[in-house]
């Protein structure tokens, strides 16, 4: 059976092992971004920290021989980004939405200057923890290899969904996202608050980035997001702003754009431009669902519609 | 292929500021001395575009290291750009590597750069030759100080087919390829008919990505064909060194493309198909410094040291390498033919009827537009 492949269910196994695999970098950035969304703010420059993230991880883990430490670099040069971001977002009459662009080609232009000559070496890969190791199966056994992040990612997106529900700073910031007048009316520091939630944010999202260039598909180059960061921000929309919903949806996204090759690479080749965009039809699809003429979504904080 | 990277690292910026001070009347000067200046005359001026980065392990890299071939003459000067897009950008980068460098021979080497961007641009500046490669220029339609060149990579492909053949124990060999077009075709069925001459019952499944530059979904394809049991992967990609660590990953064979890519696999790379530029563009530089004409069409494969293969990976069988090398002869002799009847396609239909020849310079198979037998894919998006 391993020797002639495993046909349709290997159609399965491939994407439930994408949906991990591809997903990661979209949980990342969408709790990212559902963090500083969530204190009312929209970072749209996290595909910036994605790709920074992952050069600045790259080249950190090919010089320093540890990919680990690249995972560290990797968030901090995210960090950095979403401080810009949230300085520049600080100014009157400044919109987010517009530094979010701004700081989207900024992350990427800076790590493509920055990364030209991390493009050829190799850099040591994270390693993956062996789930499958009680199955015969070569296919179950690389589907199963897991990855430490998205372990970590999984636990963060319970541990965000008990922040921001029980936590006094959860509240905090909800607060200062629901209402920027309330919230002062409290004493709190709006900007510090939105501050701290852009670099934390950024901080994941560049994290994500290192998940892309450090583990899966594993190389630096200048094709490597293709605008997943910015599908991961569209995704925290029909997530309702949820971070285990977050998870939910990264996993779909990662599964729908694992489908396309799976389904080619057992003959089923029709059409493939169509599987292929299928994580855009589901996004389209969803939206349409959720949308209402009547009222905001659910779950939306009150200061993300002041745009 | 580490020593080139630096070498030609020089910075984006600097074309940019040329152009800045070409805006402040510096161009004048420079085109007012007329034909080439004096000083100019001694050394040969080459200009090179590259549509992606210069060290992407792929189509770019091998024109740069066919550049930094021809740099290391002392009476050649060769300047070149990379990331410039299929757009406007590009005349905007010729004309300044003419005006301002005093080019006399441009590459620009991405297929789009060709239509409509070289056509404006050739007819303004006749003395300059415009050298594209990829093969659409047409004698009766075109410029005649516009040309074009090309390897049939194939050739190097149908040996990494016979290879692959030998090694494969499943059977099922597979190809990632960016989109469906001839040359893309042509490289997947030389691939699968080299295999097949060794094992006529083997298949070659095909995964199209849709792009040239997609390394998600190329690393999903390849995880994807492992779990079907291939057991031989190779593609046609701008960059495959995605493609080649995760067949590596995955513990199954690779075969490398553009570049050699060995390095990236030491336990599972067979052999690959490489360009060799360097022979083209020095070719070129020395027509123009004996003051030969220039041939508006040069094409060559394996026999005109255009195209070669990569080394044989440790693995390799000595049987597979010695079937391979015998292939190898006939294509150098010319005595090779790939593409004759009968051959069916994919679909059952007869693609080439028996008694018919395409030989490799056949303009024919410039144009496929199907898969041979064997191949499990469709060319239908």
């Amino acid at each position: 059976m391993n020797d002639t492949g495993l046909g349709f269910s290997g159609v399965l196994i491939a994407v439930l092992g994408g949906a991990v695999r591809v997903g990661t970098p979209f949980l990342f950035v969408s709790l990212g971004e559902c963090l500083t969304e969530k204190s009312g703010r929209i970072n749209l420059g996290l595909e910036g920290n994605l790709i920074m993230g992952a050069m600045s991880g790259y080249a950190v883990a090919y010089l320093s021989g540890s990919p680990w430490l690249g995972v560290l670099v990797a968030g901090t040069s995210g960090m950095l980004l979403g401080f810009l971001h949230a300085l520049l977002c600080q100014q009157q009459r400044v919109n987010d939405i517009a530094v979010g662009i701004a700081m989207m080609m900024f992350g990427t232009g800076l790590a493509f200057y920055l990364g030209k000559s991390f493009i050829q070496p190799v850099a040591p890969r994270l390693p993956a923890i062996a789930l499958g190791g009680w199955s015969d199966s070569a296919v179950v056994r690389a589907a199963l290899d897991i990855n430490v992040l998205f372990i970590i990612g999984t636990l963060l997106a319970v541990a965000m969904a008990w922040f921001f529900r029980h936590a006094k700073w959860g509240l905090l910031l909800r607060t200062v996202g629901e209402s920027r007048n309330a919230a002062l009316a409290m004493g709190i520091n709006v900007h510090r608050v939105r501050l701290y939630a852009t670099m934390a944010g950024g901080f994941l999202a560049g994290v994500g980035g290192s998940f892309l260039s450090l583990y899966y598909p594993g190389s630096w180059n200048e094709g490597l997001s293709s605008g997943q960061g910015l599908m991961a921000v569209a995704l925290v929309i029909f997530a309702r702003w949820n971070p285990l919903y977050c998870l939910y949806t990264s996993l779909l996204f990662g599964g729908a754009a694992a489908l396309g090759p799976a389904l080619q690479s057992v003959g089923v080749s029709g059409g493939y431009y169509l599987f292929n965009a299928a994580p855009y039809i589901l996004t389209l699809g969803i939206m349409m669902m959720t949308a209402s003429s009547q009222q905001r979504c659910a779950g939306m904080p009150g200061e993300l519609s002041n745009v | 292929m580490s020593h080139t990277t630096n070498k030609g690292k020089i910075n984006p910026g600097r074309r940019r500021l040329l152009k800045g001070l070409s805006a402040l009347g510096a161009a004048g000067l420079m085109n007012g001395f007329g034909p080439a200046p004096l000083w100019a005359a001694a050394k040969v001026k080459m200009g090179f575009i590259y549509v992606g980065p210069r060290d992407d392990y792929g189509y770019n890299q091998a024109h740069f290291e066919g550049k930094s071939a021809v740099a290391t003459l002392d009476w050649v000067k060769a300047v070149d750009e990379e990331n410039v897009p299929e757009t406007i950008e590009v005349i905007k980068t010729m004309e300044s590597m003419i005006n301002l460098d005093g080019a006399q021979v441009i590459f620009p080497t991405s297929f789009g750069y060709f239509d409509p961007h070289i056509l404006k641009t050739a007819p303004k500046y006749p003395k300059v030759m415009f050298l594209h490669c990829g093969g659409l220029w047409d004698e009766k339609k075109h410029p005649k100080n516009v040309g074009s060149y090309f390897g049939y990579i194939d050739e190097p492909v149908y040996l990494s087919g016979v290879v692959a053949g030998h090694m494969s124990k499943t059977g099922k060999l597979g190809y990632i390829a960016a989109i469906p077009i001839p040359q893309v075709l042509r490289n997947i069925n030389s691939f699968t008919l080299g295999a097949r001459s060794v094992n006529p019952k083997i298949t070659t499944n095909v995964v199209f990505t849709g792009g040239w530059a997609n390394p998600v979904k190329e690393a999903e394809a390849a995880n994807s064909m492992a779990d079907q049991g291939i057991d031989v992967l190779t593609c046609h990609v701008d960059s495959p060194k995605v493609v080649v660590q995760t067949a590596e990953k995955r513990g199954i064979y690779c075969c490398g493309y553009h570049t050699d890519q060995s390095v990236l696999a030491p336990k599972g790379f067979l052999t690959g198909a490489e360009w060799n530029w360097s022979k083209v563009y020095i070719d070129y530089a020395q027509m123009i410094k004996t003051g030969k004409p220039i041939p508006n069409l040069v094409r060559g494969g394996l026999k005109e040291g255009i195209v070669k293969s990569s080394p044989y990976g440790m693995t390799v069988t000595a049987k597979a390498k010695e079937n391979a090398d015998a292939v190898r002869k006939k294509f150098m002799d010319g005595s090779m033919i790939v593409y004759q009847g009968p051959m069916k396609d994919n679909t059952g239909k007869m693609a080439i009827p028996a008694g018919t020849r395409y030989s490799q310079t056949d303009i024919w198979l410039e144009s496929m537009n199907w898969l041979v037998e064997g191949v499990i894919g469709t060319t239908k998006s």
